[in-house]
């Protein structure tokens, strides 16, 4: 991790500083003790829409993540409700299983590209929510709920979690998680797009057959960047899980892919933290516009519209001026 | 057996439509139109509350359904994709308007019409019943007939006519068409229009017998896609083949599978995706679209 400029060191600081300390300062003097559950969710989304941006990266429009932040959610929910498992264990084997299940599902979907490839993750989102409902393991429509708080027992026990949440509350233990979680995912996303693979990838998005002339193995570097983006989508949908206490099919539907797909374009496909702060602008908002009631769908439609009309390559975009790649 | 026939000519002649304005809208502006559930919501609103509320005649409430859509369609065109499609670097950016589009149309329709379902008179009274083994209601088979007549009367615009062959030749190659005299902005507005005017005319024909309600804006379009990507992307045949394959599947599977609820559409979707991972540009699609 070399070559950083001390603009872009400052900058991380700053932004550490804010989300870890700043913030929890700022709601303990206003008082607003559910901005710490908005922004626990931004946190978690932001980590899902990272594995779309991902694909994104690759030259392939990704609307199926809420398949794998559901898959997460419930195996998650499953492994500590049914099989006792402490959560912190559940929740990189929910992230592994919908990485597997990305691979099997990735192998032949993969061919599909465009539009095509768009689509069929859109049905697949479907598909999972309605297995969801079929199977008797994930109960059906009724769900999952009751899932145990990890912090009560487990969390505390095992050396490998700091003991930051003993005398904290829940909701400031959750954000921090989060927010560690999302720092972590996006440091690994910042290193994987400056990688080998990283430029690959670049290479893939700009011509499929032009990468594989020149040597790219595109099937087995597709399928990598499909598993790591699935296992993004089942982390933060197994931490979503947990804070709900509870999944349902309903927990994410295709509203929520299409979501995770509308956060990584508005924040700008071309930057990396591009869809931290989509999922910030976009789920806030949504939260803020709370206050006008009826009108709040209207509203947060027409600033989306206006936003992709005078802004179409993201918010990003006005900052850094196109063509710069980060 | 006939029955289930008789169910799927008519779901597929309407899904058919449905698909065709997709369809028609992706292979001219390569836009994926998630609001196109929401146009047709739109169109089955707009009958209802003439035909349904003011007691004009059917026929003319449906003309309004399709001229309502069609300025609709022709100004959200426009206004908001042409310049996007313009000043965009990626030409996906397309999709997170679309899905604004589908957003604010989700929002005046709550608070225009309410989130009630609505219904309209019957048409027509009376069911049609051979022998106790096709019965269907006079209206279903009205609608039936007027949707298959708009597919037709849709096919032979798009072959015969002048603006057809500007369209054909839009969706064949963008530039070629420019290249030999079309109006590229002039026919892209109107095919816009024209898809547009396609869901406020299945809404306009529905609402006589489903009824209409806010919530069907968004399942309908992913309906919609599902056909588009058997047929293949942006071709006018196969989305109608899509349409009747997707209405026959559902006929078959929700009387022989109703006591497993769900499930038709579990097979349904999991099938789709097996089909395309062998077949991925759809029946009658281009590779890669």
């Amino acid at each position: 991790m070399l070559g950083f400029s001390s603009k872009q060191l400052i900058g991380v600081g700053v932004f550490l500083f804010v989300i870890f300390i700043g913030v929890p300062l700022v709601i303990g003097a206003t008082g607003r003790w559910d901005f710490f559950f908005t922004l626990t969710s931004v946190a978690l989304l932001a980590i899902a829409s990272a594995g779309v941006w991902l694909t994104f990266y690759i030259g392939r429009i990704n609307i199926g993540q809420g398949a794998f932040a559901l898959i997460g959610a419930y195996v998650s929910a499953i492994l500590v409700v049914k099989a006792g498992w402490s959560f912190w264990i559940s929740l990189p084997a929910a992230g592994l299983f919908a990485a597997v299940v990305a691979v099997l599902i990735g192998l032949p979907i993969l061919r599909l590209r465009g539009v095509y490839f768009a689509m069929i993750t859109l049905v697949l989102t479907q598909v999972v929510t309605l297995t969801a409902l079929a199977l008797p393991i994930t109960n059906g429509a009724k769900g999952i709920s009751n899932i145990p708080l990890p912090s009560g027992l487990s969390i505390f026990g095992i050396p490998l979690i700091p003991d930051f949440g003993s005398m904290e509350n829940t909701k400031l233990a959750f954000y921090l998680t989060a927010c560690v979680l999302m720092v972590v995912t996006y440091a690994a996303l910042y290193r994987l797009v400056n990688s080998r693979l990283g430029h690959l990838c670049r290479s893939m998005q700009q011509n499929e057959e032009l990468a594989s002339s020149i040597g790219v193995n595109i099937a087995y570097i597709r399928i990598v960047i499909f598993a790591i983006s699935s296992f993004f989508g089942g982390i933060g949908g197994a931490m979503f899980g947990s804070i709900a206490q509870s999944v349902y099919p309903s927990t994410f539907v295709v509203a929520d892919s299409v979501n995770f797909m509308l956060n990584c374009f508005l924040g700008g496909l071309g930057y990396v933290f591009g869809p931290m702060l989509g999922t910030l602008v976009l789920y806030f908002g949504w939260d803020l516009l709370f206050e006008i009631g009826k009108y709040q769908m209207l509203v947060y439609s027409m600033i989306l519209i206006a936003v992709i009309r005078f802004l179409p390559n993201g918010l990003l975009s006005v900052r850094f001026g196109k063509g710069d790649k980060k | 057996m006939e029955q289930i026939l008789a169910n799927g000519v008519y779901l597929g002649s309407q899904y058919a439509m449905i698909a065709l304005g997709l369809t028609l809208i992706f292979a001219l502006m390569n836009v994926l139109n998630f609001a196109h559930g929401q146009m047709y919501v739109i169109g089955g609103f707009v009958t209802y509350t003439i035909y349904g509320q003011w007691g004009v005649p059917f026929v003319l409430a449906l003309v309004m359904s399709c001229v309502t859509l069609a300025i609709l369609g022709a100004l959200i065109e426009k206004f908001l994709f042409a310049p996007v499609i313009k000043g965009s670097a990626r030409e996906e950016s397309t999709m997170l308007l679309a899905a604004g589009i589908a957003f604010f149309l989700d929002a005046v329709i709550l608070l225009v019409f309410g989130e009630k379902q609505r219904g309209v008179p019957k048409i027509v009274d009376g069911v049609f019943n051979w022998d106790f083994r096709i019965i269907m209601p006079y209206d279903r088979i009205l609608i039936c007939m007027l949707a298959i007549l708009s597919i037709v009367a849709f096919i032979g615009l798009m072959q015969y006519t002048k603006t057809g062959r500007a369209l054909r030749a839009l969706a064949q190659d963008r530039t070629a068409a420019q290249l030999m005299g079309v109006n590229v902005d002039r026919y892209s507005m109107i095919g816009f229009a024209l898809g547009a005017m396609l869901a406020g005319l299945v809404g306009g024909l529905l609402v006589t017998i489903t009824g209409v309600n806010l919530g069907m804006g968004g399942p309908t379009s992913i309906k919609a896609f599902m056909m588009v990507m058997i047929g293949g992307a942006g071709v006018i045949s196969g989305a109608i083949w899509g349409g009747i394959i997707l209405g026959f599947m559902e006929a078959i599977g929700l009387a022989l599978l109703y006591q497993y609820g769900d499930i038709t559409y579990l097979l349904i979707f999991v099938s789709l995706m097996i089909f395309l991972a062998i077949r991925p540009q759809g029946l009658m699609g281009k590779p890669w679209g």
